[in-house]
């Protein structure tokens, strides 16, 4: 959904009546004259309507939506890839992003680049892991400045040995909050990757929507990495990354022949798909755009 | 050169009044002795109205209905006396320690620092209340004559040059002796100045025989002939002449003390809860905050001993890793201080240590993360004795500036570390720091700091081989989501390599191997009980919502098991 509102009942003066009840006054405002000038005689504004409804001074009180402040961009910052911030703009500040995928699909390369170019610019980041999935030589070769990121390890001091789902994501809801008012944190990323969607999905939008309002007009990034989108409409910029193909693992030789001895295949690279399935931040594209970008393993040189 | 004192009359009764501000509005009195010859030994005005007097006993003090009897306590009186000199110590580096209950200041140069003599005098007497003590405050030329207004008159005086003889001759003759100076005990004798001491007449003879002369004052004992006053009381009548006309001078024996900040709190009855002990425990932070910031010092470190109740009578002493807990912040016995000594039974104590990443000063924080870490660790018996302490540091410097980027604030962060540990365990959150080894899982946590002044970790060599920051237009590096535990399977083989794989905890994750490599072999710590070997395969399945998910596949050779230790992502 875009934020700017391009043709609505107000903007071409007609009032937001079904019936022939006077509306609710919406806020006190200029008069029908000033607003709509001479482009709009009242006349025509109220086919249909009975005069008396515009008699009432509230009715041209209204402000169309098109005059209302805009609400200014968000900053956006860098994602440590140069594809995705072609692809996006950046990660916006002050809002919730999601980046959903299956497994193996990128969405840990994507988030940990995130983290080390956060960490680059001097921010501190805090990553809250519902499922303890974090490889610290990952994120170590991802470039993450291991001293300025906080991992929170949900689920691992459970009283009995299994660990539920249930209680991963009632501690990442809690802490997530925590982190929220504490504030300070550049970037915040929530991790619920490998929570199953149907167990994720138990947690409310209303606690999506108190995550935004939480970091709203604060300098916090708030990403949320997820198998499918969760959040609804309380994230401002949602990326799909997309599954892998076996063509996209490479492997040392250019020449994929799987009949090779597997001690003379490596895996060199993985291929990501991401496409910007929506996004707060402009118009909504006609249709989504999609890019490929390489990973490489930490191996490789 | 201008000297103050600060006095605390009847210092047992204040000294458990700065405690329990409660008993300010009782009648109180102090006993000592042992049981059935205990006798009182201090008591408040209120009590003095009643017409209870030091020297009675227990059993007949008992008898008045509206009393209230404490036991005299030396840790208490030694806290008290602590407070005292930090209240000394904020207005002048010269103080001596005359007393427990009198500590004189050198004022020398701090007028153009505090403003005025009587502002001075003033100052030091609202410190002393915010410290919890009822002082009487005396500015004059000399420390003896400070001594002596201090004791004689209550509140706030100050005594002009020139006019000591004029000013002290009111005084009673029995300010010229230390309150219950034949009752200190040895410590505190050591402490007193010698002028004080070194009397060759007993007091209480001396005071007779002024009386019978029809002394009762010290300008009658001014008055007095010295040839005279020195043929019959010798030298110390003398002295006291000399005090008695403000003539008496000497220099002040400036105290060394080290900076030993604690406070304690005896119960009269156990706790239980964890309520009262908080409200306490807040009690307890702000005195110690108060002289901390009354010398300008913050604390980085806190410690808590609580002495519990023994219930059973037998060594109900809880296991050593249990009483102080699983921090790794806990110091063993550095910094005993002497208040700890009069701890002197080893077993029921309780003990947990605070360090906090950067010297602060805020009493409620201090409270919070008490509580949450007391909650997380409780005493499991109930608690009779309160030992708080504070190790001073100064206070942390840091530039701000407008361009930084955000960063979490220190005393905020700590609540929130603190919180957070409380959900999700101590050991779960916190930085990470890479080990310098190949073994799978080569990690540990450590505390997390946002400090911008955090030392910079030296990198280990496997962090130098790696590029640790790449340039922006480097390619992403494919990053691994651990298993935690690793995921057992059953590897089905085809030609001697991975051909299928079943796992019965995952559904997904199991199927023909549509490609794979390696293996890749790895060991070490050969040498060591933890010896390791592995082999390493990456192995690509047909994932469950399409497409493909590729694993590392991880065959331990000491084991024998196979697992999947994560999946490339």
């Amino acid at each position: 959904m875009s934020s700017a509102v391009f043709s609505t009942s107000a903007a071409q003066g007609r009032p937001f009546v079904f019936d022939s009840e006077p509306v609710a006054e919406v806020c006190p405002q200029p008069t029908t004259a000033e607003l709509f000038g001479d482009a709009r005689p009242p006349q025509r504004a109220v086919s249909g309507i009975s005069s008396g409804a515009f008699k009432d001074a509230r009715l041209a009180n209204i402000i169309p939506a098109s005059r209302l402040a805009i609400r200014p961009a968000p900053e956006m910052v860098s994602s440590g890839i140069a594809e995705m911030d072609a692809l996006t703009g950046g990660l916006p500040r002050g809002c919730l992003t999601e980046l959903c995928g299956t497994a193996s699909s990128g969405r840990s390369t994507i988030m940990l680049s995130a983290i080390a170019a956060a960490t680059r610019r001097g921010e501190f980041c805090a990553l809250v892991d519902a499922s303890d999935a974090l490889d610290p030589q990952s994120a170590a070769a991802a470039g993450i400045e291991l001293d300025r990121m906080l991992w929170v390890r949900c689920g691992q001091n459970s009283q009995r040995a299994e660990r539920h789902d249930e209680k991963r994501l009632e501690q990442l809801m809690r802490v997530a909050d925590l982190l929220l008012e504490s504030g300070g944190f550049g970037m915040i990323v929530l991790d619920l990757g490998d929570i199953p969607p149907q167990n994720a999905r138990r947690i409310p939008l209303a606690t999506w929507f108190r995550f935004r309002r939480a970091v709203e007009h604060t300098p916090t990034v708030l990403l949320a990495i997820e198998r499918q989108s969760i959040a609804g409409s309380c994230s401002s910029l949602l990326i799909k990354v997309g599954s892998l193909t076996l063509g996209a693992v490479e492997m040392s030789s250019s020449d994929p022949q799987f009949a090779r001895p597997s001690h003379a295949q490596l895996l060199t690279k993985l291929s990501i798909t991401a496409e910007l399935a929506r996004s707060r931040m402009e118009r909504k594209p006609v249709c989504s755009a999609e890019i490929i970008f390489a990973s490489k393993t930490a191996w490789t040189g | 050169m201008p000297f103050a004192c600060i006095f605390v009359p009847n210092f047992p009764v204040a000294a458990w009044v700065r405690s329990d501000p409660e008993l300010r509005a009782r009648p109180l009195a102090i006993f000592e002795g042992k049981p059935p010859l205990e006798k009182v030994f201090a008591v408040s005005e209120s009590a003095k109205r009643l017409g209870i007097a030091p020297g009675m006993t227990k059993a007949q003090a008992e008898l008045c209905s509206e009393l209230t009897l404490r036991p005299r306590s030396l840790s208490q009186e030694s806290v008290a006396q602590a407070a005292l000199l930090d209240c000394a110590q904020s207005f002048s580096p010269r103080v001596e320690d005359a007393a427990a209950d009198t500590a004189i200041l050198d004022l020398e140069g701090t007028e153009s620092l505090f403003g005025s003599l009587p502002q001075i005098a003033e100052n030091l007497w609202h410190r002393g209340a915010n410290l919890g003590l009822d002082v009487h405050v005396a500015v004059a030329s000399t420390p003896d004559t400070a001594v002596l207004a201090a004791r004689g008159f209550s509140g706030v005086t100050v005594i002009p040059l020139g006019k000591e003889a004029e000013c002290l001759g009111s005084l009673p003759l029995k300010v010229l002796f230390a309150e219950g100076s034949e009752k200190q005990n040895a410590e505190d004798d050591q402490k007193k100045s010698a002028g004080f001491l070194e009397i060759a007449w007993p007091e209480t003879a001396l005071l007779e025989t002024l009386d019978r002369w029809g002394v009762h004052d010290l300008r009658a004992l001014a008055a007095l002939p010295e040839i005279a006053l020195s043929e019959r009381l010798g030298q110390e009548g003398l002295r006291l002449q000399q005090l008695a006309r403000g003539k008496a001078a000497r220099t002040l024996v400036p105290l060394e003390t080290p900076a030993i900040f604690e406070e304690v709190v005896e119960l009269e009855y156990p706790i239980i809860l964890l309520e009262p002990l908080a409200f306490l425990l807040n009690r307890l932070l702000e005195q110690i905050c108060a002289r901390l910031a009354s010398r300008a010092l913050h604390t980085q470190e806190l410690r808590l001993t609580l002495q519990l109740q023994n219930l059973t009578g037998g060594d109900c002493r809880l296991d050593a890793s249990e009483i102080f807990g699983a921090s790794d912040s806990y110091r063993s016995s550095q910094s005993r201080s002497p208040a700890e000594d009069f701890v002197s039974q080893r077993q029921n104590k309780f003990c947990r240590t605070l360090t906090l990443p950067l010297p602060m000063l805020d009493a409620k924080l201090f409270l919070k993360l008490l509580q949450l870490d007391l909650n997380a660790n409780p005493s499991g018996a109930p608690i009779v004795k309160i030992h708080l302490s504070a190790k001073p540091a100064r206070p942390r410097s840091a530039q701000g500036g407008l361009f930084l980027p955000p960063s979490p604030e220190p005393e905020k962060l700590e609540l929130t570390l603190a919180r957070i540990a409380s959900v999700v365990g101590e050991s779960s959150v916190g930085s990470l720091e890479l080990l310098d080894t190949y073994r799978a899982e080569g990690f540990r946590m450590h505390r997390f700091v946002s400090t911008r002044m955090q030392k910079k970790t030296v990198p280990t060599k496997r962090k130098k081989s790696e590029s640790s920051e790449p340039a922006q237009e480097e390619t992403a590096i494919a990053a691994l989501r651990h298993f935690r535990p690793p995921l057992r399977v059953t590897v089905i083989f085809e030609s001697r390599e991975p051909a299928r794989i079943v796992c019965p905890k995952k559904k997904e994750m199991q199927g023909s191997v549509l490609w794979k490599a390696g293996p890749w072999r790895s060991s070490g710590d050969w040498w060591d009980k933890e010896a390791w070997a592995r082999d390493e395969w990456d192995i690509a399945l047909q994932g469950s919502e399409g497409g493909i998910a590729l694993y590392r596949l991880v065959h331990d050779l000491l084991g024998g098991g196979w697992f999947v230790e994560g999946r490339y992502d």
